[in-house]
């Protein structure tokens, strides 16, 4: 870490445990003090017809940029050396992959937002924590996008694998190699940190909507019955963690 | 065998005047926050009509509800689970705003504000999804007695099928009134279609509740029930249902609806159910289905069932409490009433008596002696409207279903004029009805006089459980989402983040 500026100590390191760790703090006591909030916020009930192409399209997409990323930064150069991939054969996958991910994203998205600007009914719905959120998901996006045209396709290219993604596996390991991320290009550098910001801000969001995907569905039984328990459960809003129990 | 306790409603149609008291004091008790305002757990139609939402009983095109697969396998018509799954990011059947209709407000300000003139200010409709000024177009009572029903009379389900065209020249037209509460059903589809298992029915009376902390918003349960009657909140993004008032109920008094109901037609009591029948009971043919459903609730004056349903938790003064249940003389014993729309195979727990009304009034208007049962027997026969009509709505298309039950109303009234006027009433109409002189009296007091304790009979949750109860109501809180403010006031939280 010697030879790294204090900022870059703060942005590189710094940001990103405080992101990770409110990440993690933020789910905890969101599901213990906001469950009634947790919910997917659908607007389909204002507007069906556009979100039904949009949103199928933009889910796709992120799930495929997830795997991508996951595949690009948790996975060292090498391992897949030692399998035997080739950096043309890797680059390929991840250049067909990255398209299509794009595409769907990009287009889903763009679709997502134009409904939420152009009709009344969702644009008056929408949250201030969309409001934020929408244009956050943007910038990160177009950001991965333009690193990827930018330095791969037009210039002269970059390997991300042994800089930026040796930085970030480093963060998990406690040993972060900040000079992987400050000798980047200025446009990843910048990617990164949004992300560090939408990592933090995603337990607050309705992003949380993503933990639930109901996989229990498919093995539970169809009518669910229930019996009265006399397990205590928190009312919402009366148990916040900070309320002085005898004060009023 | 597992027998369950189950509380269940029935309607007697001929009594409801169409004031819509049921629907605007559900209203005021459950539905009057921010995102609610397009929501009526309770709401009364007139029929013929489309009903709200608009067309909601076109399967074909909601996809609501069970169907029978090929191999006669119990199905929900809009696909299994993983079919839900793969369509979890935008819902194909869901029914959007303006099928129900969009909510709206009046500019009250505009009314003290305005500058002083001739004549007096008037304020305008204001959508409460966009605050801007709207055209009205549609509400929830729009085709209220009929209003509007000759461009759209062709649109309600129940036509499509009948051969005659129900012409609506002044003689021949008919309407009635159907108000709707959710079914409480015993084969749920809206739970059945709920990913997050949000949607449960209570064991010890059969409610069915939305878990306010459970729901994830992904809105199969507004698609899969085949009433419509899960909504959407579209402020907090959860699924909201009829309660049944449970509240109420738990401490012995009928559902809002019913305690402030006019025309004294609605009806509460307990019924036995096995709960290990129910599927087999939903997967009969379609003619079978009513009578099927009916066998489903037990005799709860049979010991065997008495020591079954002790045996399964339910306690004593609710097996007596099923023993002087209205609602199961009215639909098991007298057999007069009816579930809506049985082919939905959701086995609905809101029956209905049908209304002697509309068929009265077309054989009046075209020459029969109304007060004669035998002439009124005989043309019922030759009915075709609105008897069919009453068959696709309450019985699956059995007419003679609809047959007995107006055949017995009609029985009684005769009898009990008869009765009136000459001291003794004809037994001979009575016995063709297929009532014996203890139903009778039975029938007659249930829907002639029908006092307050006989038409709701429903025994107070158990007090050892008050404080499991406690519990329970917190986790499906509706208004709920109580919020302390710095200053330690109560507040209630409406918009969730
Ligand atoms: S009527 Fe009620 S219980 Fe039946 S499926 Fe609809 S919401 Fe569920
Ligand atoms: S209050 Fe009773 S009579 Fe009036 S509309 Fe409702 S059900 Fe009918």
């Amino acid at each position: 870490m010697s030879g790294a500026a204090w900022w870059q100590i703060f942005v590189f390191v710094a940001i990103p445990y405080v992101a990770l760790s409110v990440f993690v703090v933020g789910h905890i006591w969101r599901y213990r003090f906001d469950r009634f909030g947790w919910t997917s916020h659908s607007s389909q009930i204002y507007e069906s017809r556009w979100l039904r192409v949009g949103a199928p399209m933009f889910h796709l997409g992120v799930f495929l940029a997830i795997m991508g990323h996951a595949l690009g930064i948790l996975v060292p150069e090498s391992l897949t050396e030692w399998l035997g991939i080739s950096e043309s054969e890797y680059s390929l996958v991840a250049v067909t992959g990255g398209t299509i991910a794009v595409v769907l994203v990009v287009v889903g998205l763009g679709i997502l937002s134009l409904r939420r600007l152009a009709d009344p009914r969702v644009r008056n719905a929408t949250s201030d924590s969309d409001k934020f959120l929408f244009p956050l998901m943007w910038l990160v996006i177009l950001l991965g996008m333009a690193e990827t045209v930018g330095y791969n396709l037009l210039g002269p290219g970059y390997n991300y694998r042994p800089t930026i993604a040796e930085w970030y596996r480093g963060i998990f390991t406690f040993s972060p190699d900040v000079s992987g991320v400050t000798t980047a290009p200025i446009l990843y550098q910048v990617h990164v940190s949004l992300a560090w910001l939408f990592i933090a801000a995603f337990p607050f969001t309705r992003l949380v909507h993503a933990w639930s995907a109901p996989v229990w569905y498919l093995t539970r039984p169809y009518v669910i019955y229930r019996r009265r328990r006399s397990t205590p459960v928190p009312v919402p809003g009366e148990t916040r963690g900070w309320v002085t129990i005898g004060r009023r | 065998m597992r027998v369950r306790a189950q509380l269940m409603m029935v309607m007697a149609l001929d009594k409801c005047i169409g004031c819509h008291t049921c629907s605007v004091t559900c209203k005021q008790a459950w539905t009057n926050r921010n995102g609610t305002d397009y929501i009526w757990f309770n709401n009364v139609e007139t029929k013929p009509g489309i009903g709200y939402p608009q067309q909601y009983e076109d399967q074909e095109r909601w996809h609501g509800g069970w169907a029978l697969d090929r191999r006669g396998r119990l199905r929900l018509r809009a696909g299994g689970r993983i079919n839900k799954l793969l369509h979890i990011f935008a819902n194909p059947d869901l029914p959007v705003i303006d099928d129900y209709y969009e909510p709206w407000t009046y500019d009250y300000s505009h009314l003290i504000s305005a500058p002083l003139s001739d004549a007096p200010p008037v304020i305008s409709a204001r959508s409460k999804l966009t605050g801007e000024p709207t055209r009205l177009k549609w509400g929830v009572n729009w085709e209220d007695d009929l209003g509007g029903a000759h461009e759209r009379l062709g649109q309600d389900p129940n036509i499509a099928g009948l051969e005659e065209q129900i012409r609506l020249d002044y003689e021949n037209v008919f309407m009635f009134y159907l108000p709707r509460i959710c079914e409480h059903c015993l084969n749920p589809s809206c739970v059945a279609s709920c990913p997050s298992g949000a949607l449960y029915k209570r064991e010890e009376d059969g409610i069915v509740l939305a878990d306010q902390n459970k729901c994830r918003g992904w809105r199969f349960c507004v698609s899969g029930c085949p009433y419509k009657k899960v909504y959407f909140n579209h402020v907090t993004g959860k699924a909201e249902k009829c309660t049944f008032c449970y509240a109420r109920v738990e401490d012995g008094m009928p559902t809002i609806c019913a305690e402030t109901c006019v025309g004294r037609i609605r009806y509460i009591g307990v019924v036995l159910y096995d709960l290990d029948s129910v599927t087999a009971a939903a997967s009969v043919p379609q003619d079978r289905l009513v009578e099927t459903h009916r066998e489903l609730l037990l005799d709860p004056h049979d010991p065997r069932v008495m020591s079954e349903a002790e045996r399964g938790g339910v306690p004593f003064d609710w097996i007596e409490a099923a023993q002087r249940s209205p609602v199961y003389a009215l639909a098991c014993d007298l057999r007069v009433a009816l579930p809506l729309h049985p082919e939905y195979r959701t086995m609905p727990m809101v029956w209905y008596v049908p209304p002697l009304a509309p068929v009265v009034h077309g054989l009046g208007s075209i020459g029969y002696d109304t007060e004669d049962p035998d002439a009124v027997f005989a043309a019922i026969e030759h009915m075709r409207i609105p008897i069919d009509y009453l068959a696709n709505l309450l019985a699956a298309g059995d007419r003679g279903q609809i047959e007995e039950a107006l055949r017995k109303q009609l029985a009684m009234r005769s009898f009990k004029r008869q009765e009136q006027l000459f001291g003794r009433g004809d037994t001979r109409t009575i016995a063709e009805a297929g009532l014996n002189p203890e139903q009778l009296e039975h029938l007659f007091r249930l829907l002639g006089l029908a006092n307050y304790s006989e038409r709701y009979v429903i025994p107070t949750s158990h007090r050892e459980d008050a404080g499991a109860l406690q519990t329970e109501h917190s986790g499906t809180d509706f208004p709920g989402n109580h919020y302390r403010d710095k200053k330690g006031r109560l507040r209630l939280r409406v918009r969730p983040e």
